[in-house]
């Protein structure tokens, strides 16, 4: 077990490193002064201003000492939660306009990701089991893990929203309340905006899951162990319930694997729904050339996406013995 | 997705069977017709219309008619011509990323799992972070400082950042597949390792090669819809992703423009389900056990 975590952390560790050094390299490989870029986007027109905003943030990149130095000051200002001011929303700092938006990313996420997996796995192990709902579920899987996450969530914002009006297409919460707060009004608002890119999202997860786990059910049944139960006389359940079970082990270490997609789906969600997270903050940032605040994005959804992936390790420690007793297994 | 690809040896009656039973699958059949069907509509439709895909006609927000098959836009744009355009440009961009992934991920893979050793340590752990790294979040921070976006730029970062699976899946192959007796009997005979490679455990994986092709090129396809969705896309053609960009951002959804967001949308869907499709019948064709199912 020990050398299992020792290899999933050095991995984990060194993506973060990896992560966070295209953090510091891009801004400096790629052609052209993006600060130049940065004030000339927001029209900073008053001489003097421009000037000292310049100087800024020359001096914020820390572009007048070597190179070396830049990125190990880089790392310092990192470990202090320092990540630059964020110019689309002067002058909060990055790290403040991120942790504001987290809380809608996170909602929409956790309940999406998390409940189509169960649905998709549970969907996925009965259409294995007959060939009627085979023949209806898979397809119907199929075309959703085809479909561009936006584009269903612009079908159901036109569809739900706009035809038959039951939900609402713009933003977190209603105009009428003047942010946030704590009252029985605003959550049940919230969750009225929450639904549909929810279900956006949850559908188009949804697939995946049920054909993977589909797969992995019929693959089982008919390895070793299930044609050696079954010549033993062991009831049918029984040898599905096996099946089920070692086809989870995939699905499991899938669920981390397929996170970054799911966040990329989560982002044009967002977009489509005008819904208050980090998607939004993404196209607000690039609109206003903001490269502070979309840097700090990238670093926070890859802390996340990092600490969910050990989050899915330490659960397939706990499901699979092997990896527990050192053995080979789980190596994915 | 797992594909159980049959390691067994090719010959050539093998493959016109295959051949055979491809075409008499109605999944390959009708998946490659879907994703064949919009490639020519890509290919010879902007040879013949004469209006250019940003030409703005007098009829604005029109709804589909004869004159303008799927109406105009808020701007008075045909959509019709866009819908072409975009096609084309998807597929070159499915083609040229999915292609570039395949490369790096086949090379990673065969030289991981064929050398072994600190070569495969250092490889299989660079395959790790980059599955780890959310892609498409790194390529919208890549994209946003790309000034000038073309779709072959597209094409390559998306390659660049979307290998890794096939890479450890074509390790674990070549694994089991290197110390097999034929194998053995090249590197005696004196070939060379990437002869070997390529004429001796390539072949024995081919069923399994075309298929992830076929996941990178609809993979390719999504990633960059999203990218162009986001506003990413590039800077100077039109595409799919940037006319379901374009209709949100002029509230085609209120104005009830349906007929601007629908085709894109569909067209994408249609091509990579049909990808998918081609994929599930071509398992059956390669797996004789899943055919009888």
């Amino acid at each position: 077990m020990g050398r299992y975590f020792r290899r999933k952390l050095l991995i984990y560790g060194v993506t973060f490193v990896i992560a966070v050094t295209i953090n510091f390299a891009i801004p400096r490989m790629m052609p052209g002064d993006p600060i130049a870029r940065m004030l000339a986007q927001n029209k900073v027109s008053n001489v003097e201003s421009a000037a000292r905003m310049h100087a800024y943030y020359n001096d914020l990149f820390g572009l007048d000492v070597p190179l070396w130095q830049q990125y190990l000051n880089y790392w310092g200002a990192l470990f202090q939660g320092d990540l630059g001011v964020s110019l689309f929303a002067f002058p909060s700092p990055v790290s403040s306009v991120v942790l504001d938006a987290l809380p809608y990313t996170l909602g929409l996420l956790l309940p999406a990701i998390l409940l189509s997996w169960f649905v998709g796995n549970g969907l996925g192990a009965i259409a294995a089991r007959s060939k009627w709902l085979d023949n209806t579920a898979l397809p119907v899987s199929y075309l959703l893990t085809a479909v561009p996450y936006m584009w269903l969530a612009i079908l159901l914002a036109w569809v739900g929203g706009v035809i038959l009006g039951w939900f609402p297409v713009a933003g977190g919460y209603s105009f009428s309340f003047s942010g946030p707060q704590f009252s029985w009004n605003f959550i049940v608002d919230a969750l009225h905006h929450w639904f549909l890119p929810f279900l956006s999202l949850f559908l188009v997860a949804l697939g995946g899951w049920a054909i993977g786990m589909r797969n992995l059910v019929i693959y089982e049944l008919e390895s070793d162990y299930s044609n050696y139960m079954q010549t033993l006389g062991a009831p049918r359940r029984l040898v599905r319930r096996y099946a089920f079970r070692n086809a989870m082990l995939p699905q499991i270490s899938g669920l981390a694997l397929q996170l970054g997609v799911v966040v990329g789906g989560a982002l044009v969600t967002e977009v489509v729904f005008a819904y208050p997270g980090l998607g939004s903050l993404v196209l607000d940032a690039i609109q206003n050339q903001d490269f502070f605040l979309l840097q700090g994005i990238l670093l926070f959804i890859v802390i996340g996406v990092l600490v969910f992936n050990f989050l899915a390790d330490v659960v397939y420690v706990l499901v699979d013995p092997r990896t527990r007793l050192g053995l080979e297994g789980g190596a994915s | 997705m797992t594909t159980d690809a049959t390691l067994k040896s090719d010959s050539v009656g093998e493959s016109r069977e295959r051949l055979y039973f491809a075409f008499r699958n109605p999944k390959v059949v009708i998946g490659l017709a879907i994703v064949l069907g919009l490639l020519l509509v890509g290919l010879i439709a902007p040879l013949l219309l004469s209006a250019e895909p940003t030409q703005q006609f007098d009829a604005k927000s029109a709804s589909p008619s004869g004159e303008h098959w799927f109406g105009t836009t808020y701007f008075g744009n045909d959509v019709f011509t866009q819908f072409a355009y975009g096609i084309r440009s998807s597929f070159m961009v499915g083609a040229l990323g999915g292609g570039i992934a395949f490369v790096i991920g086949l090379t990673v893979g065969f030289t991981a799992g064929y050398r072994g050793g600190l070569v495969d340590e250092f490889l299989n752990m660079l395959t790790n972070v980059v599955l780890v790294l959310p892609a498409l979040v790194v390529l919208i921070v890549l994209s946003t400082y790309l000034e000038n976006r073309g779709p072959v730029s597209q094409a390559i970062i998306i390659g660049v950042f979307s290998w890794p699976w096939v890479a450890r899946a074509v390790r674990a192959q070549t694994f089991t597949l290197r110390n097999r007796d034929y194998v053995d009997l090249a590197k005696l005979s004196g070939k060379r390792a990437p002869q070997i490679i390529v004429r001796e455990v390539m072949p024995n994986m081919a069923s399994y090669l075309l298929m992830s092709v076929i996941l990178l090129f609809g993979g390719a396809i999504l990633f960059a819809a999203m990218l162009d969705f986001i506003g990413l896309g590039p800077t100077d053609s039109i595409s799919l992703g940037s006319m379901m960009q374009q209709s949100m951002a002029w509230s085609a959804l209120h104005l009830g423009l349906w007929w601007w967001f629908v085709p894109p949308g569909l067209a994408i869907t249609a091509i990579v389900g049909g990808l998918y499709i081609t994929n599930v019948g071509l398992d059956e064709v390669f797996n004789p056990k899943l055919r009888e199912m």
